[in-house]
């Protein structure tokens, strides 16, 4: 099990969500899924990460750069993980994005 | 909703600009505003202070513009641009160090967020290798 890495140790704790998805992507997570990714996941106010394996490294879900700068290829799997309020709407809603191939979603 | 920050590409090559703007509308979408401008006032290649001022104006959101922009003459026109705009709006127009057309998609997405425009030209920037 990772643990989630906090400076600022809340007396409450936080609800973290996680989830994988295997991406099916043709072009793997390319310019236009990431750009789709990464604006789905700025809807958010949850922090998110994503990662190509279960203990990391996680990379911010809402930087365009870092996301498009993973290249990560077709059939890997996307490890999601999100902290904050509405985190497991967000796992959820990035699930299904790539689930549904990232076809347009509002 | 708050407007976005919005864009301006700035290119000697009318093609590429509207190119570039094309590609932030279809990769990025159209909830942030992009103008473009480039060539000279005799149809050739070329940058232009008027066109690049113009696009400001068409562009314009409170929240700021961000410019990208591709060779010297570009960049130089656009810095004369924002100095030429009024006192209240010179302030909220920055040139971006980055490269024109990946600039563009990762300054536009950031800003669909909502993002201000320091953390937008940021984003773009963050693409540069530092020197």
């Amino acid at each position: 099990m990772t643990t989630f890495l906090d400076p600022t140790p809340s007396p409450m704790p936080r609800k973290s969500v996680t989830a994988s998805v295997r991406l099916r992507h043709e072009a793997g997570l390319h310019a236009r899924p990431a750009v789709k990714l990464t604006k789905l996941a700025k809807k958010f106010s949850a922090k998110i990460l994503v990662a190509m394996l279960p203990d990391g490294p996680w990379i911010d879900a809402k930087s365009i750069v870092k996301v498009i700068a993973t290249k990560t290829p077709r059939n890997a799997l996307l490890y999601f993980r999100a902290e904050g309020e509405d985190a497991e709407a967000a796992v959820l809603a990035l699930v299904r994005l790539v689930e549904q191939d990232f076809a347009d979603v509002g | 909703m708050s407007e976005n920050v919005s864009l301006v590409i700035v290119s000697h090559s009318p093609d590429v600009a509207r190119g570039t703007a094309d590609m932030v509308r279809q990769m990025v979408g159209d909830e942030v505003k992009v103008a473009h401008c480039g060539g000279n006032p005799e149809g050739g290649l070329g940058t232009d202070v008027q066109r690049i001022l113009h696009a400001i104006e068409q562009a314009w959101s409170p929240r700021g513009v961000a410019i990208l922009v591709d060779l010297g003459g570009a960049e130089t026109n656009s810095e004369m641009a924002i100095e030429m705009l009024p006192e209240d709006r010179r302030g909220r127009v920055v040139l971006c160090n980055a490269p024109i057309v990946e600039g563009a998609i990762m300054a536009a997405t950031e800003a669909s967020g909502g993002a201000s425009l320091a953390e937008v030209r940021a984003t773009a920037e963050e693409l540069s290798p530092v020197t």
